[in-house]
C-alpha cells in the first residue's frame, strides 16, 4: 500500500505527461479491443464449430461442387457417425443490397448435427416436413420483421430457376436462436431438395458435406479415409476440421488475423517506444529524488519495483479504459441488425479481455524494465554532486 | 572504545581514482564521537568533509580501516544491509532540503516510516509529533513549493528525526538559508541534541553555525584539529 502511494506520487509529478501516456495506451487498447472483437465475430459468422465435426469440400476450392452421391458414400466410411450436406445459395431479400447468408441444406440431418441452432421442436418438424420452408435466425427475422408462417420472396444471385426467374418463394416455418452468445443467428436455411429440383443447372451437386465422427480422436483417420476414397476421381476432396474450414472461409475476406496483428503490433511498438522513452526521461529527472530515497534506506530493488509499478499502473489504467470503451463500442455496433447479421454480435469475449490484460502487463513490464534498471543503478554520491 | 561511543573511526583511508590518477582524501583518519555529541565539521573545500559524512552514513565505503557504529563494523555490510541500517539508525539533513515535490509535508516526513513495520495510524501519530517538534504541524498538508526555505528545512529535520535515529547527519543544513532562518534551524538542531539527546554531525563552512555545536572538528590535509565551542 505504501508503495502504491509512492507510485502515484511518481506519476503525479508531471500530470500532463502522465495523461498523454495514458491516452496513447488507451488508444492502442481501444483499437485492439475493437479489432479482436471484429475477428471473433467473423469467426462466429462463418458458422459454429465442434471438435468432432469435419467438412468435406472439393480439393480445388470449396466453391467448386461435389457430387451429391458423395454424401451417402461418406456415410459408410469407418468412424463416421452422421452426415449432412449444404449448398451456398447466395440469397438476398427483395434487393441485392439486402444480402442474406443463405444455405440450402438437408434439413433433418443438418438440424440434428447443428444442435447450436435452438428452436421449438414443433417448428423444427414443420421446417423439415415442408419443402418450401425456411429456417431463419432470430437476428435476420428481427431485422426484416419476419414472422412464422410468412411467405417471403427469397432471391438468389446464383441459382436461376427452370422458369428463368431468380426468385424462390419460401415460407418461414422456424426461427432459431443460438445456444450461446457466440452462435450467430444471422443465417437463413432452405431445403436442398427445393433448390435442386428447381435450379436450372448444377443439379445433384452440393457445396460441402458435413461429417460427425464417432470420436474427435478419430478425426484425422476419418479425414484420411474420406479423401482416399475420392482420390483420382473427377472431384477429389479435402477434408478439414470444421474450425479449419471456417478459418479458410474467413481468409477469403483477407487475412484478418494478420491485419489485426499488423495494426496492433505497430501500435504496440510505437507506444512501447513512447512510454519507454518518456519513463526513461522521467527517471532521469528524478535522479535526485531516487538518491534521497536510497539515502533514507530504500533498497535498489524496492525502487526498481516502484518504477515498474508506475509503468504497470499506466498500462493497466490506459488499457482498461481503452478496453472498456471498445466493449461499449462493440455493444453499440452489435445492436445494429445489419452488422449483427454478419458479425454474429461483435463483443469483447473473456478470452479477448484476458489476452488484452496480458498485453497490458507485458507493456508495463517491458517499458518499465530499462527505467527501473537505471533507477536501481543511481549512485547516491554522484547524484548529490549533480544536485 | 567506551560504551558511550557511538562512532569510532579507526585508521580510515579513502582514495578516489580519476582516470589514471589516484587521489587520497585521507590516509589514516581516527575519530571517536560519543553518543549525545553535537559535532561541527569544518575545513576548506576538498578537505573531505562530505566524504567523511558519506562514510558515516554508509553511503560510501572506506578504502581501508574500520567504522564502528554502536560497537559494530559497518564497512563490510552489503548494499541492502546498509540500506536497512541507514533506515534504522541515521537521519539525513541536506543543504537543499531534497523533499519530494509531489508529496505534502506530512507525506515527506512519513517516508522513512514506510521502511518500518509501523501501522498507518502509528505512522500518522509519529509524523504529527515530528511536525510538532519542528513547529509545522499546521502546514502538514502543504507541498514543498508552498513552503519557505526555512520551513522546507524544518520539514527535512522532521523527516530526519521521525524514525528516531541514533545519529543525525547534516550537510550544510543552513547553506541555502538567510541568517535569521539559519539561526532558527541551528537552534532547533541544538534543541534536538540537548533535549532529545540526538547525536549530530554537521558539516558547515560557517563558523557562526559551528558555534551551536558542542565541539568543532577542523579537517585539513587528512587530519583533525579539535576546538571546543
Amino acid at each position: 500500500m505504501s508503495d502504491l502511494r509512492l507510485i502515484l506520487a511518481g506519476l503525479g509529478r508531471k500530470p500532463l505527461r502522465t495523461g498523454l501516456l495514458v491516452f496513447a495506451i488507451f488508444i492502442a487498447f481501444l483499437i485492439y479491443g475493437v479489432l479482436a472483437a471484429f475477428q471473433s465475430s467473423l469467426e462466429n459468422a462463418a458458422g459454429p464449430s465442434s471438435s468432432n465435426r469435419l467438412v468435406v469440400a472439393n480439393r480445388i476450392n470449396f466453391t467448386q461442387p461435389l457430387p451429391l452421391a458423395y454424401a451417402s458414400r461418406i456415410q459408410n466410411v469407418e468412424g463416421v457417425a452422421d452426415v449432412s450436406y449444404s449448398n451456398w445459395f447466395g440469397g438476398y431479400y427483395r434487393e441485392q443490397r439486402n444480402f442474406l447468408l443463405t444455405f440450402a441444406i438437408e434439413p433433418e440431418s443438418y438440424t440434428r448435427i447443428y444442435s447450436e441452432y435452438v428452436m421449438p421442436e414443433e417448428q423444427r418438424q414443420a421446417f423439415i416436413a415442408n419443402r418450401d420452408s425456411v429456417m431463419v435466425g432470430r437476428t435476420v427475422a428481427e431485422q426484416y420483421g419476419w414472422k412464422l408462417g410468412q411467405q417471403i420472396p427469397l432471391s438468389s444471385n446464383i441459382w436461376r430457376r427452370r422458369d428463368g426467374t431468380f426468385v424462390w418463394p419460401v415460407v418461414i416455418r422456424a426461427i432459431y436462436d443460438g445456444k450461446d452468445a457466440n452462435t450467430s443467428t444471422g443465417s437463413v436455411f432452405l431445403h436442398y431438395e427445393y433448390l435442386d429440383e428447381g435450379r436450372s443447372f448444377g443439379n445433384d451437386t452440393v457445396g460441402i458435406v458435413q461429417i460427425v465422427t464417432s470420436d474427435a480422436s478419430q478425426n484425422d483417420a476419418v479425414a484420411a479415409r474420406v479423401d482416399a476414397q475420392f482420390a483420382n476421381s473427377r472431384a477429389e476432396t479435402e477434408t478439414l476440421s470444421e474450425q479449419a474450414f471456417n478459418a479458410a472461409f474467413i481468409d477469403q475476406q483477407g487475412n484478418i488475423g494478420l491485419i489485426i496483428l499488423g495494426v496492433t503490433g505497430a501500435a504496440f511498438v510505437t507506444i512501447l517506444l513512447i512510454v519507454g522513452n518518456a519513463m526513461a526521461g522521467a527517471i532521469r529527472e528524478r535522479t535526485g529524488e531516487i538518491a534521497v530515497m536510497k539515502t533514507l534506506g530504500f533498497t535498489s530493488n524496492r525502487i526498481g519495483r516502484i518504477v515498474v509499478g508506475e509503468t504497470l499502473l499506466l498500462a493497466l489504467f490506459g488499457g482498461l479504459l481503452g478496453l472498456g470503451l471498445a466493449n461499449l463500442l462493440t455493444n453499440v455496433l452489435s445492436g445494429i441488425p445489419a452488422l449483427n447479421q454478419f458479425f454474429g454480435g461483435m463483443r469483447i469475449t473473456p478470452q479477448i479481455a484476458l489476452s488484452a490484460v496480458g498485453f497490458m502487463a507485458a507493456l508495463g513490464f517491458i517499458t518499465g524494465a530499462i527505467p527501473a534498471f537505471n533507477a536501481m543503478r543511481v549512485n547516491v554520491i554522484a547524484a548529490f554532486r549533480r544536485i | 572504545m567506551s560504551d558511550s561511543d557511538l562512532i569510532v573511526l579507526r585508521n580510515i583511508a579513502k582514495t578516489y581514482r580519476r582516470g589514471e590518477e589516484s587521489i587520497s582524501i585521507f590516509s589514516d583518519l581516527n575519530l571517536t564521537i560519543p553518543s549525545g555529541d553535537f559535532v561541527a565539521m569544518m575545513g576548506p573545500s576538498g578537505s573531505g568533509k562530505t566524504t567523511l559524512l558519506n562514510l558515516l552514513g554508509g553511503l560510501d565505503r572506506p578504502t581501508s580501516g574500520t567504522i564502528l557504529f554502536d560497537g559494530a563494523p559497518i564497512e563490510k555490510l552489503s548494499e541492502s544491509q546498509l540500506s536497512a541500517w541507514r533506515a534504522a539508525n541515521i537521519g539525513f539533513i541536506f543543504q537543499f532540503y531534497n523533499l519530494m515535490p509531489t508529496m505534502s509535508a506530512a507525506r515527506n516526513v512519513e517516508l522513512p516510516l514506510l521502511l518500518t513495520s509501523l501501522s498507518p495510524s502509528e505512522r500518522k501519530k509519529r509524523v504529527k509529533t515530528a511536525l510538532e517538534v519542528v513547529g509545522l504541524d499546521n502546514r502538514a498538508g502543504h507541498k514543498p513549493k508552498e513552503l519557505s526555505g526555512g520551513q522546507q528545512q524544518r520539514v527535512a529535520i522532521a523527516r530526519a528525526i521521525v524514525a528516531d535515529p541514533k545519529l543525525i547527519l547534516a550537510d550544510e543544513p543552513t547553506g541555502d538559508l538567510d541568517r535569521t532562518t539559519a539561526a532558527e534551524i541551528l537552534e532547533m538542531l541544538q534543541l534536538l541534541n540537548r533535549e532529545l539527546g540526538k547525536t549530530i554531525v554537521m558539516v558547515t563552512h560557517d563558523p557562526a553555525a559551528a558555534k551551536y555545536a558542542r565541539r568543532e572538528l577542523h579537517l585539513d590535509k587528512g587530519t583533525f584539529e579539535e576546538r571546543l565551542t
